[in-house]
């Protein structure tokens, strides 16, 4: 198949317009489509290029290359074992708009050009809120205006940096950039809102967790991965990219372990994880950029298998809060040790796949003496287990008997999850196949004894200081949204400043935004201003007054100004 | 035969059409007729377009007088682009007429209701025609007193304000447009716009000369509603009948842009204007108009009000193009201008057929009709996405070249108006797409679960509109290539 004309990722997005034409043809779609989006994109030729002229440019619409093929090959796989996962239970405009949505990211990860980049960035804004849409009650509704709002500026920032780029270089080629002017500080912010960095972090907690079960599954896998990709292609090295991304660790920590709804902790952890692909990118080494590719990789995975299994608790139980859940592993066993792996991968626990990336990128910052970078990446990864890698599975699973005894998940749902899980396990055991696709060669060891004690130890502590604080822990969940509680007992004043800072600068942005705006609306509503001037009954005196006034302060500018 | 007199015949042929029409009983008759001169002239439009899209020129003498001192018809790439969008939108609104005229307009003045489109196609293809001046002027009255008895047809008594309105505004705009014209030919002798071209530079110093232009420039700012001028546009687009809403949306304000484009590009230039506060004021009122009716069309509780804020907003953006005085901003506005036609044909189409289904334009009377009416809640959607400027549809080009142009000249703030812009284009759209998409609760469930798709004479015509919207956003051959070219004609001097 050398004949390659279509972009793989258009095969999805058309493929999904034709979901709707019964439910047989939807399943069989389902199965179809990545499978053969999977194959196009390894049967094609090494530095394969299509090319296509518009708008007096050419347009590259299918550029081959090994990081585009590593991320278009888990994007396909988490379609089509996401597609498995919801078939069963999600509406066909869930499935759809997943699917277009996982379509325009794979097209984003094969497109050689900046602008059809761009046209797949906004395919994928609209299918990504469509599949949140798609849950069907009022507050995802609107979770996915806000989200849309977010994701189309971001759309636009892009959008202009990019007309900028073209204005001043005459080049739309997608390819490493330098940070000279405006147009490309620009281009790097559209690509920085996608991945959650601040002071936009706030959408990925807000919006996820909303989505139907499956819905926040595809929703893990795709965007702020995308924005990993072209950070990975356009900026690598950057330098400002470290403190963004260790900022994102943390962010994503803190938050994870104040939250009490558990997609949303996984949420948080999100921009946990995409913070230590961003710190990797810019450390710009090829160590730290294979580590990034393969972070992101395998992150997809296991977030993708946390997500369904906390989505397979949601639909059996229809309960979302930690506080509401607890012992669940008495009836739902296989939805729980699932879970668990996808658990212990996240804290890369040694002979899951967390364990075989993570490190590379810490491993970078060892070896160019960014000591304070190194740390805060130790420190961090103790911090995942601790809200990802014991918080999640503890709260849902185990913890007290919230009495419930929910019916495992469906078949279909499990297998899901098996393949996942089996990926989780068997990448970590064996990551040559992953090694062997990232852009540049490795040489990098995992299993070293030095490299296994220092992370048991990591864990070990992390697991024996989540424990010992357990009772502060639980007290919280009772009050967890009053998170002005929760830090006055915990944190010293100073602390408090700093996270005071933190949460006014986070979700105060997005909030004030919001709050503003609707406080706007309804002044602006009672005003007389909406009833004598908006209510189109302007009298004609008060027009013709009008074109008195242009013609006349028109004339006088002329005269007196010019 | 036919070629030599393409350029009259496009003008002559619906001209002659009118009385006809008037006197064929009420009934179908007019209607076929109407349609049946409305492809003619789309036929020879579309050739007219072939004959000069090359680069040429034609120069038509009317009466075989040559000009300046004859009426000369000079087509160049540009009328013949807007000579195509008056008569494709015209050929397109005409089938899609048939029901919608029978349902919102009385039997008894159909008769007269065809004449008046007629009519008033003819004055929208004449003014794109014509290199004269003072013709011009003609063209302009034929097609506003025509359009203000089309709106008057209006089924609600508010029509009748509408249409006194917009009598009042579009009576000062050509009076004062012909005012200017009369101090140009007090000051120049000539009325053909090619000679004025040559003529002006010597004047360009002289007072009575800025003055001129300031009474043409107000004069078409109120035709083509610019902000704060636009005050008649919501009321006439709300209470004209749904036919001629989408007939005047897509092709009066696009006509009276390519007027002020003509004026200021090639019988003034850009150096003279740049001597007058025309530029910043263009910017200011379009940056202002932008914002300003962006916002309110989000508070609209009328979609076809919704849509006129909108259509004013987007007027901004045309003029934009203008006020940024470039070779790339002048592009920007011509396709802007050809794409916005197809975006607010497609949705103004739509929203008709919901009227022409429930009988009301107000929103919430649209609630649930996504499931009822797929095909018709699928055209808003794609027609919201191109006005938006999704990419893939024709909106995304407009908004690309716009960028272009407002960065070529270092424009940040310009830039950031448009990001806002579409931003707030989102809103006032999902406003649409949401009432349509959620399920209506109480009565309005029982009313709205009976209502069936759209006849297939509406959604053809939509459909029609809906696909050019997502071709034009592919292939901008037509669009940004001719308008390349019409540039060039335009700016006399350009030579990239």
């Amino acid at each position: 198949m050398t004949e390659l004309l279509l972009p793989p990722g258009l095969l999805l997005v058309i493929g999904a317009l034709f979901m709707p034409f019964g439910i047989k043809v939807r399943n069989l779609l389902i199965f179809v489509l990545p499978v053969l989006c999977l194959y196009f994109i390894w049967s094609a030729p090494a530095d394969y290029v299509v090319t296509l002229p518009f708008l007096g440019f050419e347009l590259v619409p299918i550029k081959i290359t090994t990081v585009g093929q590593l991320f278009a090959t888990i994007f396909s796989l988490m379609a089509l074992i996401g597609g498995i996962f919801a078939y069963k239970t999600a509406s066909t405009l869930e499935l759809s708009a997943a699917f277009a949505y996982a379509g325009s990211a794979i097209g984003v990860t094969l497109s050689g050009d900046l602008i059809t980049l761009f046209v797949f960035w906004e395919i994928m804004a609209i299918g990504s809120t469509l599949v949140i849409w798609a849950a069907r009650y009022e507050g995802a509704y609107r979770a996915s205006m806000r989200y849309l709002m977010v994701h189309l500026l971001g759309g636009l920032l892009l959008m202009i940096g990019i007309a900028g780029h073209v204005v001043q270089t005459g080049s739309i080629s997608f390819t490493p950039l330098a940070l000279d002017s405006i147009a490309q500080y620009l281009i790097l912010a559209g690509f920085l809102v996608n991945a959650g960095a601040p002071p936009l972090s706030a959408w990925i907690a807000d919006a996820y967790p909303e989505a139907s079960p499956s819905g926040s599954v595809f929703l893990s896998a795709f965007t702020t991965k995308t924005a990993v990709f072209t950070l990975l292609i356009a900026f690598p090295g950057t330098w400002l990219l470290i403190p963004i991304g260790i900022y994102m660790i943390f962010y994503g920590i803190i938050y994870a372990l104040l939250e009490n709804d558990m997609r949303r902790i996984l949420a948080y952890s999100i921009v946990n994880q995409v913070g230590f692909m961003i710190t990797g990118i810019g450390l710009g080494t090829e160590m730290a950029l294979n580590g990034a590719a393969a972070h992101a990789f395998v992150h997809i995975i296991y977030k993708g298998l946390l997500l369904m299994s906390a989505g397979a608790v949601l639909y059996r139980t229809g309960k979302r809060s930690c506080t509401d859940l607890g012992g669940l592993f008495q009836t739902m066993p296989w939805t729980a040790l699932l879970g668990i792996i996808g658990a212990l991968a996240i804290s890369s626990f040694p002979f899951t796949s967390g364990f075989v990336t993570k490190s590379m990128i810490a491993q970078t910052a060892a070896d160019q003496n960014l000591i304070i970078v190194w740390f805060a990446l130790a420190a961090a990864s103790a911090g995942v287990f601790l809200h990802a890698g014991i918080k999640f599975p503890w709260f849902v699973f185990f913890q007290k008997d919230s009495g419930m005894r929910p019916a495992e998940a469906p078949r279909n749902m499990l297998v899901a999850m098996g393949v996942l899980a089996a990926l989780c396990i068997g990448l970590g055991v064996y990551p040559e196949p992953l090694y062997a696709i990232l852009p540049f060669a490795v040489n990098y060891e995992p299993y070293t004894a030095a490299h296994l004690v220092a992370q048991f130890q990591l864990l070990l502590f992390a697991g024996l200081a989540f424990f010992v604080m357990l009772p502060m822990m639980k007290r919280t969940l009772t009050i967890s949204l009053d998170v002005d509680w929760f830090y006055r007992k915990l944190f010293s004043v100073t602390d408090r400043v700093g996270y005071n800072l933190l949460h006014s600068f986070n979700r105060g942005v997005t909030n004030a935004i919001q709050q503003s705006w609707q406080g706007f609306q309804s002044t602006f509503q009672a005003s007389r201003l909406s009833k004598y001037h908006l209510a189109s009954s302007w009298p004609t005196g008060s027009m013709v007054m009008w074109i008195g006034v242009i013609l006349g302060g028109y004339l006088l500018m002329d005269i007196f100004f010019k | 035969m036919i070629e030599n007199h393409l350029s009259l015949l496009l003008v002559v042929l619906p001209l002659l059409a009118a009385p006809i029409v008037a006197v064929l009983p009420n009934g179908r008759l007019p209607w076929a007729v109407s349609t049946l001169v409305s492809w003619s002239v789309f036929y020879l439009a579309a050739w007219q377009l072939m004959n000069v899209n090359t680069g040429n020129v034609i120069s038509y003498e009317l009466g075989g007088w040559a000009p300046p001192w004859g009426i000369e018809y000079r087509i160049d790439a540009a009328n013949a682009l807007v000579a195509l969008i008056v008569s494709g939108i015209a050929a397109l609104t005409l089938p899609y007429a048939l029901k919608s005229v029978i349902k919102e307009i009385p039997q008894q003045q159909h008769a007269l209701f065809y004449a008046a489109f007629m009519l008033c196609l003819t004055g929208l293809l004449g003014i794109a025609q014509t290199g004269d001046i003072f013709n011009l002027f003609v063209f302009l009255e034929i097609s506003s007193l025509s359009s203000y008895a089309l709106i008057s047809l209006g089924k609600k008594r508010q029509a009748l304000t509408a249409a006194y309105q917009y009598l009042i505004m579009g009576t000062i705009g050509a009076t004062f447009f012909i005012i200017g014209v009369g101090l140009l030919y007090a000051m120049t002798g000539t009325l053909n716009m090619a000679d004025l071209a040559q003529r002006l530079p010597e004047l360009y110093e002289h007072r009575t000369i800025h003055t001129a232009f300031a009474f043409i420039m107000v004069g078409f700012a109120l035709k083509l509603a610019l902000f704060p001028l636009h005050v008649w546009l919501p009321n006439a687009y709300t209470y004209a009948p749904t036919v001629v809403t989408i007939f005047l949306a897509a092709t009066a304000t696009k006509v009276a842009v390519y007027v002020m484009l003509r004026m200021v590009f090639t019988v003034f230039s850009f150096t003279f204007i740049e001597s007058t506060p025309a530029d910043e004021l263009f910017l200011l009122l379009c940056v202002m108009g932008i914002l300003g009716m962006s916002f309110y069309a989000i508070y609209q509780k009328d979609s076809k009000r919704l849509l006129a804020y909108s259509s004013v907003a987007q007027i901004g953006y045309m003029m934009l193009g203008i006020g940024l005085g470039s070779v790339l901003g002048a592009t920007a506005t011509l396709v802007h201008l050809f794409n916005h036609a197809l975006m607010k044909g497609a949705l103004f189409m739509a929203i008709g057929a919901l009227v022409y289904r429930v009988g009301s334009s107000r929103l919430e009377h649209f609630s649930g009709l996504g499931k009822q009416m797929p095909w018709t809640f699928a055209a808003i959607v794609i027609g919201g996405l191109s006005l938006i400027g999704v990419p893939g549809t024709a909106g995304f080009i407009s908004k690309w070249y716009l960028v272009l142009a407002a960065i070529e000249q270092q424009n940040w703030l310009i830039v950031g108006v448009i990001l806002i812009g579409s931003l707030l284009a989102v809103i006032y759209v999902w406003k649409i797409v949401e009432v349509l998409y959620f399920k209506a609760t109480g009565e309005m469930e029982q009313h709205n679960t009976a209502v069936k798709e759209a006849p297939l004479m509406m959604l053809i015509p939509m459909w029609v509109l809906v696909l050019a919207n997502v071709y034009f956003g592919f292939n901008t051959e037509l669009t940004v290539g001719t308008a390349q070219q019409a540039v060039q004609l335009l700016i006399p001097g350009v030579n990239k």
